[in-house]
């Protein structure tokens, strides 16, 4: 049993949540400055001996800090909230935008004068030597044709670090860093001269081995650093809470830990600087409440601390995961808006026998998350047919405060689709969430999650253009649509351009992830996944015992609702024709023409001349775009394109509970998932699918055409497996009821379902019960994922018109819980037309 | 005839109602009613007669004839969320009472796939009617709106004697479990006195042990101007949550009846 009492709040928890958001954060450079200095001076050395060099380089010298009041100390940054940057995986877009980062709408970083110098000055070193440029190297030309084309975006992992693992905490806690050290010696005496890999396997376990000591000397410099605080500290509590930072510092993580206490400062130096060695992000704690639950059941146990004390610890670490930041590109700002890194922690669920292991640090979790109210840990509970209820009436309590926490998960679908991927049962039930909704097992698994975003709107437009783009051949012919005398012929083309366009998106992945593996081995991360240290490589090459690559689409609710208004309007009905549905389509339904659009056909036809050797000068160029502005559909066009619309308006839509549709869509989803599923990754695993788009199905769907279920040209498309906004008009449990006839099991990768209540649906102890219901409900019917935006419209808006009253709210984005004001104005926009359903 | 043919006329359905009757419900709305209350928040449901309303500028048609089959396999369809919640399918209106054979079939129907029934009716009919009901009835949501007949009358088109005897006749027939419901509106029925007289005589109801005031709200406002109809609460501001709770401890004075502010 567990204890479900509420904890009050420490006062030293505000105070810490206020000094962490009083400002801007800031752009630093030391780690990338210590990193240089170190590549310059092991030139030539092999690549995983300079990577854990430069690694212990940094940890040695990196400037080190302890903020005010906090009683778990590691800051990669002296600024709170700041971020380090990683040019060993990109840097041009940094250098691009480091006049622009601090005014940009989405995540703006404030960075000085001579930080910005400075960085321009080592970026000179890296030029052709990240794994950006030796990816794009390996990419086939139509590869990377497609990505400028915008047909799907591996941004993700061509400008960072990977991420995306949840490694072996309870070891860490368990041994300590000189345990696994211990180990890797073990493994190095084994080592034969004469063996094949012995140059590789050898250097790989010294790289590992030296890390591990750096990290070990890292905790110690912070041990030295609370001493000195100590002895200068005249308040006598915060001087005795300095010596036990030192003391625990001193201790771990080089050895086990010994209490709750130093097991948490154990857990906070892996986390904090797994994030150190790469700009992988999703670096996710996992199963939390279980690998600490030991330590704090022997500590309540024997009296060594209480309940209030592990909560507060618990609050300071969560604050302290909101203290990690990474700066994006603009662009890859837009689609994970909110500053987030996507670190999933998650509570409740089985254990590896099948038995119900919700326990007091879970219900803990949750209070952590209503104490600190921030948007990290990306906070998850895993609910089966055996969670305790009164768990999961906890969670709702905290679903009530708008916060978009925690995000359900169902071990009913879960397991067995982990299970269909070659997971053991018992890893299978162990699993935790990675990132937004990315399942794996902890420790083991190297899951290439967020591969790429795959917009399954554009190969839905290269139907109609017959491969064509913006005038250039980007996906295959498939024959004139308008010469299609069936809808099977339809779907066979939407298809063979999903099947091509996925073949280009594994080409640009695999690509990707050798560059990883030759120029960003990470042996740091390797120490502490299975089986590594064994197989004698890093998870980047294939060290890893489950391996995956999972890119996940979106639109799935566009194209189900286009493909079945294509199929009623033109080949059962026969109201339209195809001829007139591309014409509609071109003419955005008689819309006026967008700037955009015009931009685009504009540049499509400066290429044309450009190819014929005709340069045009910038008057021409602006004619050109005057006479495209200027061409509208003659008034009769435009009258038959807006009827068209409203035919498309009234055919049955995904999303209302109507078997026909939805088991459709459950059709079309296999365009995407069941082709994926036949490729291989260079690190011998299976891709697998997720359908859900971050926050990307905003600016993606900016640079996407008209569709055929009636979507205007560059408008938002459809968010996750969710139904098209405004387009689910029957309620919550229709819209559930339609989700849950995807097929989910073989989504592998995770499946993302938003919706949205008013707060007076979660209102007293009767609106939790039913809105807990409501998701067992959804989960009886495998469903996999469930998360919710408690939040009224007027509060948005308001937030919107006054954001210096709103610093503090929270909403769910997609996948993830991100600060309202800090998103761009268009997602801001996006989230309150999604509140506006109001049921 | 089977019974899964009887027709009636309804105007809506909605499903995810979770403020009328225990758990997740699916609410069918019938058309027609014997009252005009001037607060009314559906007065497209007054008229038995097919209207057509306008709605955001466009003429919407209220009101079609189904048959039970029809409604039974709309309301199955929450099956799911019922198991879970412990909800099921309320009849709403209008008043179901003007439809008595297709109510009492369509409860009829629910009951037999173990689904979980309820209506909401404020009982203004002949006694028969309600028994006709009750076999396959477990919540009766019963309206009371004010013990004064003479404003009763003002202020919905009918006097109240018929109601209030039904009321007790209902709960005396001890077949179903009933909970009175107050519509608490300003210039009618929110004072202190007026809502302790209604929760003294719920609370004289034997086995009735809950009662809930419903605040006011303008919701239904736009579907007057739809129907061409003139809305006499017109500059009726609603209660404030300060009176409504005022309101739940004068009932608490009286009587020891389980009260809750909204549904």
């Amino acid at each position: 049993m567990f204890n479900t009492t509420d904890i009050p709040k420490s006062s030293r928890i505000t105070r810490l949540v206020d000094n962490l958001y009083a400002k801007m954060p800031v752009i630093e450079s030391a780690r990338a400055r210590l990193l240089t200095e170190s590549y310059q001076a092991t030139e030539g050395q092999p690549v995983i001996t300079r990577r854990a060099e430069a690694f212990a380089h940094i940890l040695r010298h990196i400037p080190i800090i302890i903020r005010e009041e906090e009683l778990v100390v590691g800051s990669s940054t002296l600024s709170p909230r700041g971020c380090q940057t990683f040019p060993e995986f990109s840097y041009q877009w940094l250098e691009d935008e480091l006049d622009t980062v601090e005014t940009r709408s989405a995540d703006p970083f404030y960075i000085a004068e001579e930080t910005k110098q400075e960085l321009r000055k080592i970026h000179k070193y890296w030029k052709g030597k990240t794994t950006s440029e030796l990816a794009l190297s390996y990419m086939a030309p139509e590869a990377i044709k497609a990505i400028e084309h915008n047909i799907f975006t591996p941004g993700n992992y061509f400008y960072n670090g990977v991420g995306h693992v949840t490694v072996k905490y309870e070891e860490v806690l368990a041994i300590g860093f000189q345990g696994i050290i211990a180990k890797a010696r073990e493994e190095l005496q084994k080592c034969q001269v004469g063996d094949g890999d012995y140059a590789k396997r050898s250097r790989f376990l010294a790289a590992v081995i030296l890390s591990c000591e750096a990290v070990i000397e890292y905790a110690q410099r912070y041990a030295m650093l609370a001493d000195e605080m100590a002895s200068q500290c005249s308040d006598p509590a915060r001087k005795r809470e300095l010596q036990i930072i030192a003391q625990n510092c001193n201790r771990v993580p080089a050895k086990g830990a010994s209490g709750f206490y130093e097991a948490c400062q154990s857990f906070w130096f892996v986390q904090q600087l797994l994030q150190m060695e790469s700009s992988g992000h999703s670096i996710s704690p996992g199963r939390f409440d279980q690998y600490m639950y030991p330590y704090y059941q022997k500590d309540i146990e024997n009296g060594n601390i209480t309940r209030e004390f592990a909560q507060e610890l618990m609050d300071c670490i969560w604050v302290k995961l909101n203290d990690l930041n990474k700066c994006r590109d603009a662009a890859s700002a837009e689609g994970f808006a909110g500053y987030s890194l996507f670190q999933n922690l998650i509570a409740g669920g089985q254990n590896k026998d099948g038995e119900d292991v919700t326990n007091d640090l879970s219900i803990m979790c949750i209070l952590a998350s209503m104490h600190v109210h921030l948007p990290q840990p990306s906070l998850s509970v895993r609910v089966w047919n055996g969670s305790p209820h009164e768990f999961l009436i906890k969670a709702a309590e905290l679903t009530r405060t708008g916060i978009g926490l925690p995000a359900y998960y169902n071990d009913e679908v879960i397991i067995p689709a982990l299970q269909n991927r070659g997971l053991s049962l018992a890893d299978a039930r162990e699993y935790n969430i990675i990132g937004c909704v990315e399942p794996q097992k902890a420790g083991k698994t190297e899951g290439w999650h967020d591969a790429a975003f795959f917009n399954m709107c554009r190969p839905m437009e290269l139907v109609f253009s017959n491969g064509m783009d913006k005038g250039e051949m980007v996906g295959v012919p498939t024959g004139d649509v308008t010469k299609m005398g069936s809808f099977e012929e339809v779907y066979d083309a939407y298809k063979k351009q999903m099947e091509y366009c996925i073949s280009l998106l594994v080409n640009s992945d695999n690509a990707i992830d050798v560059a990883h593996g030759e120029l960003c081995p990470l042996p740091f991360l390797s120490s502490m996944v299975d089986d590594c240290l064994k197989r004698g490589k890093t998870v980047q090459e294939g060290g890893a015992i489950y391996n995956f690559t999972g890119p996940q689409g979106f639109g799935i609710a566009n194209m189900a609702d286009s493909l079945y208004a294509i199929r009623k309007l033109v080949f059962q009905d026969k109201k339209v024709t195809m001829e007139e549905y591309k014409n509609a389509l071109i003419w955005n339904y008689g819309k006026e023409m967008d700037e955009k659009t015009a931009f685009e056909i504009t540049a499509a036809v400066l290429k044309n001349l450009e190819a014929q050797g005709r340069a045009a000068d910038a008057e021409s160029v602006s004619s050109i775009l005057r006479t495209i502005m200027s061409v509208k559909p003659k008034e009769e066009q435009r009258a038959r394109y807006n009827e068209i619309h409203r035919m498309i308006e009234e055919v049955p839509k995904f999303g209302n509970d109507i078997p026909d549709v939805d088991l459709f869509a459950r059709d079309v989803a296999y365009t995407y998932t069941r082709p994926l599923e036949k490729y291989k990754n260079p690190r011998g695993g299976q891709y697998q699918a997720g359908l859900y788009p971050v926050s990307a199905n905003v600016p993606l769907g900016g640079q996407t055409g008209a569709t055929p279920d009636g979507r205007y040209a560059h408008t938002p498309v459809a968010d996750g497996v969710s139904p098209s906004a405004g387009k689910d008009v029957n309620g919550p449990t229709a819209a559930a009821t339609s989700v849950s006839r995807l097929d989910h099991f073989v989504v592998s990768n995770g499946t993302l379902f938003n919706q949205k209540f008013h707060p007076s649906a979660l209102s007293g102890r009767e609106g939790l019960e039913k809105f807990v219901a409501l998701i067992r409900s959804y989960f009886d019917q495998k469903g996999m994922h469930m998360q919710f935006n408690v939040v009224s419209r007027e509060t948005l808006l308001d937030a919107q018109k006054n954001p210096e009253k709103y610093k503090h709210l929270v909403v769910r984005v997609a996948g993830y819980s991100a600060l309202f004001t800090t998103l761009s104005r268009s997602l801001q926009d996006d989230i309150i037309r999604r509140t506006e359903q109001g049921f | 005839m089977d019974y899964l043919e009887t027709k009636g006329r309804v105007f809506d359905i909605q499903r995810y109602s979770i403020h009328d009757g225990p758990g997740i419900r699916t609410i069918v709305f019938l058309k027609g009613c014997v009252l005009h209350c001037r607060w009314c928040c559906n007065p497209e449901s007054q008229e038995y007669a097919i209207q057509t309303m306008k709605v955001q500028g466009e003429d919407k048609v209220i009101g079609r004839d189904v048959t039970v089959r029809e409604m039974i396999e709309e309301v199955e369809k929450d099956r799911p969320y019922y198991y879970r919640s412990g909800g099921g399918l309320t009849l709403s209106g209008g008043e179901c009472l003007c439809q008595p054979e297709f109510a009492r079939d369509l409860l009829r129907a629910a009951k037999e796939r173990g689904i979980n029934t309820s209506i909401e009716s404020m009982a203004c009919a002949p006694f028969e009617r309600i028994e006709m009901l009750l076999p396959y009835l477990d919540l009766y949501l019963m309206d009371i709106k004010h013990t004064n007949p003479a404003k009763h009358q003002e202020f919905t088109g009918r006097s109240n004697e018929l109601m209030l005897e039904n009321a007790r006749k209902t709960a005396l027939a001890g077949r179903t479990k009933l909970v009175i419901r107050v519509p608490v509106i300003p210039t009618f029925n929110d004072t202190v006195e007026e809502i302790q007289g209604i929760a003294r005589f719920a609370a004289s109801l034997p086995g009735v042990d809950k009662i809930h005031l419903l605040p006011y709200h303008r919701l239904g406002q736009d579907k007057y101007e739809g129907l061409g109809r003139e809305y006499m609460m017109e500059g009726i501001i609603p209660p404030s949550m300060e009176h409504m709770d005022t309101l739940k401890k004068a009932v608490h004075g009286v009587c020891s009846l389980d009260c809750q502010i909204g549904g």
